[in-house]
């Protein structure tokens, strides 16, 4: 599996290929770090850049397709951002401290924290909610085998690990279940529904492998 | 009961589909115009006196709009992170601006907050409880008796619910809307009228004027039955302001102070004969629910030898306060009895699966206990996999077996259930019930839809809006009773008033006809029917609305109390390194008639995990020096990932106590696994790790202290 350094989040370490660990999620940041640096190449090329803040600035978010416009803070967090100011709730505010995947998204095709990203980081890419792919009269494979499996109780942390799964599977579309338990070592549940988790994304691989995709 | 279409079968969750596409809204994720958010300020000192407030810095930050102070100045704040103001603001930026802008001025007050070493305690012990039965002293003294002393215990756990304690509070004329993350729709409105009453700035507000609306909630698991100081606080926010306000606890402030499992610590002593029949018990037991007092833990647990003694002792701490937590008292009972108890075994030279066999004579439900410690050794292969205390094989991983059983009541809680049929054939029941991710939803749909004869997803449940018919707070296991038999009595009585439309038209009495399969049909003539809809056109513009009741005026049961349950736990322990890995578990749980298969198998699961996490990693980690929670956050605080729990193997019993009716099961499986994966860390290494959590540094020093190191 090839290393991809501007990977954030819970599926890193099954990008590496190893077992997910603080390091390889703290590389991830570091990687996100330099992504900041490399949000505006047009201000790279012409020094100085322009300070922005502290107040609301105008900023142009790409969620699920759809362009948004909003003045935010620039300290404002994608999580905060979606779910403040746009209501979009899939996503969950649980540590915010980048711990547990409750607000999981996709951006570029990589599952991230959103509670590690500022929103202002977050323009120019392509952001994936959870409400862009599956929805209850059109589920994903994964959301359907999240209930098939009873993978939810209260359901809280469910949204996160919905998109770290399909996230996950986008790119290891034949996991074994050790690779299932590395892939989606960055999501954590209260409840304890991880039995139905596993099953839930075995399956929904399969599914997906077969054709039967939900976006 | 065989021809049951729905009960007891493996039905999808209710609201499964919405809250695995993020459809479902949460109390965190209410928005309504307006909306400001508020943030609490919290004590930063673990025992201290308010000396002044000063708010006017606070209240010239940008965008606030409304202070409300939660204590007074003089007040004594008695533990880290205690709440004594909260400020709405804009937006959650500028709220957390002002509370970082907010002063308090305080005194500094000496401060305990670790309870394990008693000695250290003074004049914070309290007596809490004290129980003799027999003569325990003499019993001790007999002679041909093993006897076995030790020191066991477990410190505090918190609840850490994913969504944390709050609400979005709309107060709007006279009308409050609470959005609340509760346990408790049909109370905590009252508790909500009454406590603004005492505030001569709110004016009197009568308990009907509060509306509580709880879609879902994001996991209580005994913390959240009160309105509490921040929902109080979040309404005057709301009043002041004349806006909605959203008040969720942040992480740090949810892992302080929204609730811990009190810790217990004990110096045990048991006795048997040679041939392991049980004689005498005795524990001397302390525990710290925070600054208050705490329940006591029902020692010995289950197994009740004839001679037996148990003193605790409270010990008062500045710590965050103990709330219910899955099965109050019972996990800790279990490390104090289950523990020693395996301990006395291997001083026996007797497999404890034998000794705990045995000895089930000492509890109330002796053959329950028999037969499912035999069914949850076979699940675990446990005869094969056995050894003696002390894994004698090469190499630095050590593998044990370990066991626990446990009790719960489960008794159902008062309910009312309101089942309406309309003419255009639609069925719905509502209940001021709520869901925490139980399954109480999928429970109410099975049997509103079973005595209906409809497929489950022709009914539709409404719970969790405290305008509908009341139900009891979702704790002790108290729900599913209560809630399926006010269910089982509306729809029962409703679908008889439908029954009475049609007869005429089957040439059938009532008592004849039966609803089943989407038809009503004459029993001994199934060909003569009518199918729903149709039936249900003959009430013209009429619906029928019938209520039912928990518990029914006129007698008549439905449900019952009081279940066994068998854990076995299979680890394996580095010795260099201390880690501990759970390979399997076991559980086989009785619960009287399952009405949910496939939710109370999760419910199962669910107990297990937490037990792991509870057993190997959670701890409330408290500075001794400034009294601050050192790991108030997700990544210090530890849970179990989904690659820390190894195979889990659920057993319901069921077909077998179906005739006692319902009987909850949130709580009997979470007693458990802590006791059994001590014994069996205890089997792998020959050398028992006294408290939980069994992290790596307390492994290591157990297996430095004696054993096979």
């Amino acid at each position: 599996m090839s290393s991809n350094k501007t990977t954030q989040g819970p599926e890193n370490g099954q990008q590496r290929g190893k077992g997910f660990s603080r390091r390889t999620f703290m590389q991830g940041v570091g990687a996100g770090s330099t992504a900041v640096a490399a949000l505006a190449p047009a201000a790279q090329a012409a020094p100085p850049p322009s300070p922005v803040g502290p107040g609301p600035v105008p900023m142009t978010l790409k969620i699920n397709g759809k362009t948004h416009s909003v003045r935010l803070e620039p300290r404002v967090t994608l999580i905060d951002a979606l779910r403040n100011h746009l209501d979009y709730t899939g996503a969950k505010k649980v540590c915010d401290r980048a711990t547990c995947g409750s607000c999981t998204v996709i951006v570029d095709g990589n599952a991230v924290y959103s509670c590690t990203m500022l929103a202002i980081e977050a323009q120019g890419r392509d952001i994936q909610t959870i409400e862009g792919f599956t929805t209850p009269a059109k589920m994903h494979p994964v959301s359907e085998n999240f209930v098939k499996h009873d993978a939810q109780q209260c359901g809280f942390c469910t949204p996160g690990f919905v998109v770290a799964c399909k996230a996950f599977l986008d790119k290891n579309p034949n996991p074994t279940m050790a690779d299932v338990e590395k892939g989606l070592s960055g999501n954590i549940c209260r409840c304890g529904t991880y039995v139905g988790v596993r099953e839930a994304a075995l399956e929904a691989a399969q599914q997906v492998r077969g054709g039967r995709r939900g976006d | 009961m065989e021809d049951r279409s729905l009960i007891g079968k493996r039905i999808n969750r209710l609201d499964g589909p919405v809250k695995a596409t993020g459809q479902a809204k949460y109390a965190y994720d209410k928005h309504l115009d307006g909306l400001l958010i508020a943030k609490l300020v919290s004590c930063p000192h673990a025992h201290a006196r308010i000396k002044k407030f000063d708010i006017a810095s606070a209240e010239k930050m940008p965008g606030v709009r409304a202070i409300v102070l939660m204590a007074k100045e003089g007040d004594e704040i008695q533990w880290v992170g205690a709440e004594v103001a909260a400020i709405a603001a804009d937006t959650e930026e500028l709220a957390r601006d002002a509370v970082a802008a907010f002063r308090v001025e305080y005194e500094i007050l000496p401060h305990m907050v670790k309870d394990e070493d008693l000695t250290k305690a003074g004049s914070r012990v309290s007596p809490s409880d004290e129980k003799v039965e027999g003569d325990p002293d003499a019993a001790f003294q007999g002679s041909d008796l093993v006897i076995h002393e030790g020191y066991y215990g477990l410190n505090t756990i918190t609840h850490c619910c994913l969504e944390p304690h709050g609400q979005v509070v709309d107060w709007k004329g006279d009308q409050i809307t609470v959005y609340a993350s509760t346990q408790a729709v049909a109370r905590i409105g009252a508790d909500l009228a009454k406590n603004l009453s005492a505030d001569p700035e709110m004016g009197n507000v009568a308990p009907g004027q509060v509306v509580i609306l709880t879609d879902h909630m994001g996991g209580g698991f005994g913390s959240k039955f009160a309105i509490d100081t921040w929902g109080i606080a979040c309404a005057k926010l709301s009043k002041k302001s004349g806006k909605p306000v959203k008040l969720m606890l942040d992480r740090d402030q949810e892992l302080m102070v929204a609730g811990g499992r009190p810790s217990d610590y004990a110096n045990v002593k048991v006795a048997a004969k040679k041939d392991g029949t049980l004689v005498a018990y005795q524990s001397e037991s302390w525990s710290t629910s925070g600054v208050g007092r705490g329940g006591a833990p029902p020692l010995p647990y289950v197994i009740e030898p004839p001679n037996r003694k148990s003193r605790h002792l409270n010990v008062a701490t500045n710590t965050g306060p103990a709330r219910a937590w899955r099965a109050p008292n019972h996990p800790q009972a279990a490390v104090l009895t289950m523990c020693p108890m395996t301990d006395l075994a291997a001083k026996l030279n007797m497999d404890p699966l034998d000794f705990f066999k045995k000895n089930a004579e000492l509890t109330v439900r002796a053959d329950v206990y028999r037969s499912e410690l035999d069914k949850a050794a076979e699940l675990m292969d446990w005869k094969a996999k056995y050894h003696a205390p002390g894994d004698k094989s090469a190499g630095h991983i050590k593998r044990g077996l370990g066991l626990s059983i446990h009790t719960w009541g489960g008794r159902a809680h008062d309910s009312q259930c309101r089942v309406s049929i309309h003419p255009d054939g639609s069925v719905a029941c509502e209940l001021a019930s709520q869901d925490l991710g139980v399954g109480n939803r999928t429970v109410i749909g099975i049997v509103l839809a079973e005595t209906m004869g409809l497929p489950i997803e022709a009914v539709e449940v409404k719970l969790g809006d405290s305008r509908y018919p009341p139900s009891g707070a979702s704790g002790g296991s108290t729900t599913v009773g209560g809630v399926t038999s006010s269910t089982r009595r509306a729809s029962v009585k409703a679908v008889e008033k439908l029954k009475e439309a049609v007869a005429s038209e089957l040439g059938a009495t009532v008592d004849e006809i039966e609803a089943k399969d989407g038809f009503l049909r004459v029993k001994a003539q199934p060909s003569k029917r009518i199918a729903w809809k149709a039936a249900c056109r003959k009430l013209g513009t009429r619906t029928i609305s019938e209520v039912g009741e928990q518990p029914d005026r006129d007698g008549g049961k439905l449900n019952d109390s009081g279940v066994g349950g068998v854990q076995m736990a299979d680890v394996s322990v580095d010795v260099e390194t201390g880690i501990v890995r759970v390979n399997k578990m076991v559980a086989v749980q009785d619960v009287g008639l399952v009405v949910s298969l496939k939710t109370a198998e999760s419910q199962v699961y669910g107990a297990l995990i937490m037990g792991i996490c509870s057993a190997l990693y959670e701890e409330r980690v408290y500075d001794e020096m400034t009294g601050k929670l050192l790991n108030a956050d997700m990544e210090f605080y530890k849970l179990a990932g989904i690659g820390d729990i190894g195979e889990l193997v659920v057993h319901m019993v069921t077909g077998v106590y179906d005739d006692r009716g319902v009987i909850g099961i949130g709580e009997p499986p979470a007693v458990s696994p802590c006791a059994a994966i001590s014994n069996a860390v205890a089997n792998a290494l020959g050398v028992r790790v006294p408290t939980l959590p069994l992290t790596p540094d307390k492994v290591l020093a157990a297996l430095e202290k004696g054993g096979m190191a």
